[in-house]
């Protein structure tokens, strides 16, 4: 009974995301942007310095830089080298639903692909309403993925008041989370894993590690990211990506997003 | 830096084995056995720590009659090398003669697969995929092979037990944790410190700083330069931080384990409320990237006072949940006497961490091998308990916490005055070997550095993980089933690490 009324002490700890906006959400520098800078000759040659610097090669110049997230370990190299042309991207809405549109450059892109990939994905979704089951399976991790993922079932993210849950077996998963490199070891046990699970499946990348291998892979066990192993629908990138990605990339599979968070996605 | 030099002694392949036995009967500690290649050559390193320092003994391998590199197998002498001598078979394909097995351990041995040979110029090749069945030891009326893993039932990193019961009762198991083997000892090759740093704060991501340390001891002992005293505290505060939210997490898996809804509710709370103090400290809710080769790369976002005041707060809230936690009957009956470790087995092994400590091993890098700040801040009592189980491990870690939060305040006013230094060195080049360590929540962390031109040569991360995992053939006493995710949590082990 006293443990009960201590929990009542500390009033609610859930966050109100995605109905209402969360200030953790917006202010946790979750990616790295490229800026709009004036393009004078001097300010480029730093942001050559940057790409030059980076060390996943996640920066590439053509007359302006472009910065894939897909890579970007958020190491913050670039945004100390060259911050006329490299800063922090505050908001915890970073999954994407291809992997090209990772690639960030100052100047936006409206794209259709984006509506037929949704169009694509909608009919998967749509049966699962509020009862989705997450299974989560790690192909070469470095361990800090998996507690970020962890922490979707805690107070403060609460997965379950949206209907969300993780579940043990294969055979009851609607949503494959795949962390890690994609290590050679783990390539049979990831495909069984999703041969396992009831048509149709949809697929999220978790973290800079599973788009492409992150700084540590494409070593001699390959890793160079999972989508060469299994057809990813969702992208999330970070290193490790936070638990508001993690719920915003969940919530984009499903089409649940607010419509704010929805458009660039 | 480091207070105590690392030694390297080269012997003849004959001797290097007599004083490596030496040295442990006269008190040093097995540390770990890698080997290294240059070129077509390869040499063996053993590490050995004392109370005060860590010494290398290294000797050269060469090709026997028949092409191939051996060496007599220390692991009959020293069981402790069990593991060491496996991964180094796998890895820079030496063979141990005599080891009493040598099934793979880091790699699966699929018929024609190359060696990677850490050290070696060259890439490592390619391992194929493998999917082969594990090892079958016990047979008799009844018994069977239960394998957990190498997918999880929950969010867990991927490893494969392969448990071989009658039933209920564990009576023996193999451990194979292959299948997540990422080469990290070969991605630190030919990079230079500022990347490889970034490469050791992912060998076992949850305990980046840690790895970061013991890294940048190992360039800086080699460079034989000091540290701003400023950033001395803030690699202190966030070691201890690391340190809070991983023995948290430990406390939400015992939690988890034995069904305590409301406990697991609230240290995961806790936890997040760590996380988010560094993240709002650094950027990162990992702390990566602070610590840079010379210093650390940034100041706190957060004042000293500020941070001093959300540490009181948080611990105030994590010892009142601690005291309704640790009189909780149906908690405390799981894991009083379940994973009994022998004080014995932790002192010769030289148990670390957590694991160690709570058998009465009570070896502390952060006193006995001090580093970055601690030598100057009040020093604090190591905690240690001679129960050995899984209670006596949790007990270790409250202690920790309560010294962590301490560590962090006095650091929080020594940060407070006047700033007025830079935070990070320059540091030269300098080619050569340097050990360098950090203790890390699981234990201690040692790198054995070699760089060459500048840029690494051979690095040899060796991960408490590594080290302590073989002590969890020797835990289960009567355990059942249901006992083991209470033994796994207790451990608290980051599966990367044993890996690599």
């Amino acid at each position: 009974m006293v443990v009960f009324f201590r929990g009542l002490r500390d009033g609610l700890l859930t966050t109100r995301w995605p109905k209402h906006s969360d200030t953790y959400f917006d202010e946790f520098p979750a990616a790295v942007e490229v800026l709009p800078g004036n393009a004078q000759r001097d300010l480029l040659r730093r942001a050559l310095d940057a790409a030059a610097g980076c060390p996943t090669a996640a920066i590439a110049i053509d007359q302006m830089p472009k910065l894939d997230r897909g890579k970007c370990i958020l190491c913050g190299r670039c945004v100390a080298t060259a911050p006329d042309w490299f800063g922090w991207a505050h908001g915890a809405d970073t999954a994407r639903l291809r992997r090209d549109t990772l690639v960030v450059s100052p100047i936006p892109e409206t794209d259709e692909a984006l509506d037929a990939v949704r169009t694509e994905l909608a009919p998967r979704v749509r049966r699962l309403l509020r009862s989705v089951h997450l299974r989560h399976v790690d192909a070469g991790s470095d361990g800090s993925d998996e507690w970020e993922v962890q922490a979707l079932s805690n107070p403060v993210y609460d997965l379950h008041r949206l209907g969300i849950f993780f579940t043990a077996s294969p055979r009851h998963a609607d949503i494959l989370l795949v962390t890690g490199v994609g290590a050679a070891g783990m390539t049979e046990p990831l495909r069984r894993t999703l041969d396992g699970m009831p048509r149709p499946t949809v697929v999220i990348a978790v973290g800079t590690d599973a788009i492409s291998g992150g700084l540590v892979g494409g070593g001699y066990t390959g890793g160079t990211g999972i989508g060469e192993l299994v057809p990813v629908d969702v992208w999330i990138p970070g290193s490790p990506a936070s638990p508001f990605s993690l719920l915003h990339g969940i919530l984009l599979a499903l089409g649940r997003l607010p419509a704010a968070s929805r458009r660039a996605s | 830096m480091t207070t105590a030099a690392t030694m390297e002694v080269q012997l003849p392949l004959p001797q290097w084995r007599a004083e490596v036995l030496t040295r442990l009967c006269t008190g040093a500690r097995f540390g770990g056995l890698y080997c290294t290649h240059q070129d077509e050559d390869a040499q063996l390193r053993a590490l050995l720590v004392t109370r005060t320092s860590v010494e290398c003994l290294s000797a050269e391998l060469s090709p026997g009659a028949d092409g191939g590199l051996t060496f007599p197998a220390l692991t009959p002498d020293v069981p402790a090398a069990f593991w060491y001598e496996r991964a180094l078979h796998d890895l820079s394909g030496v063979t141990p003669l005599g080891h009493p097995r040598l099934d793979p351990l880091l790699l699966p041995t699929e018929p024609g697969q190359l060696h990677p040979r850490p050290g070696h110029r060259e890439p490592g090749g390619e391992v194929p995929a493998s999917d082969r069945q594990g090892p079958v030891d016990v047979t008799g009326h009844g018994v069977f092979t239960l394998p957990l893993g190498p997918v999880r039932s929950g969010v867990y990193e991927s490893i494969e037990f392969l448990i071989e019961t009658p039933g209920e009762d564990i009576p023996h198991f193999n451990i194979r944790p292959h299948y997540k083997h990422r080469g990290i000892a070969k991605r630190f090759e030919g990079l230079g410190v500022n990347d490889a740093i970034l490469i050791a704060e992912r060998v076992e991501g949850i305990a980046s700083v840690a790895h970061a340390l013991a890294f940048a001891h190992a360039v800086e002992t080699l460079a034989d330069i000091e540290i701003p005293p400023r950033a001395e505290f803030i690699r202190v505060i966030h070691a201890e931080l690391e340190r809070i939210a991983n023995h948290l997490d430990v406390v939400v898996r015992l939690c988890d384990a034995a069904g305590l809804a409301i406990g697991n509710a609230r240290f995961g709370w806790h936890k997040e409320q760590v996380m988010r103090l560094v993240s709002h400290l650094c950027g990162n809710r990992f702390g990566r990237s602070v610590v840079c080769v010379g210093g650390v790369s940034a100041a706190p976002h957060m004042s000293p006072p500020t941070l001093h005041a959300a540490i009181d707060d948080l611990a105030h809230r994590i010892r009142a949940d601690r005291r309704a936690l640790m009189e909780s009957p149906s908690f405390l009956d799981r894991i009083r006497g379940t994973g009994q470790l022998d004080g014995k087995l932790a002192a010769s092994h030289g148990a670390l961490g957590p694991v160690g400590r709570g058998s009465g091993f009570d070896d502390d890098a952060r006193l006995h091998r001090p580093y970055d700040g601690y030598p100057e801040l009040p020093a604090f009592e190591p905690a240690v308990s001679t129960d050995g189980d899984a209670m006596a491990r949790l007990r270790v870690r409250w202690a920790e916490i309560d010294a962590a939060v301490d560590l962090i305040q006095h650091a929080c006013q020594r940060l407070s005055g006047p700033v007025d230094q830079d935070l990070a060195v320059p540091v030269d080049r300098h080619d050569g070997f340097a050990t360098g360590w950090a203790e890390s929540p699981q234990g201690e962390v040692l790198y054995g550095l070699e760089l060459r031109e500048g840029r690494v040569g051979r690095c040899f991360a060796r991960t408490p993980s590594l080290h302590n995992m073989v002590l969890f053939h020797d835990v289960f006493h009567g355990d059942v089933f249901t006992d083991f995710p209470f033994i796994e949590a207790s451990f608290g082990l980051c599966y990367a690490g044993v890996a690599m």
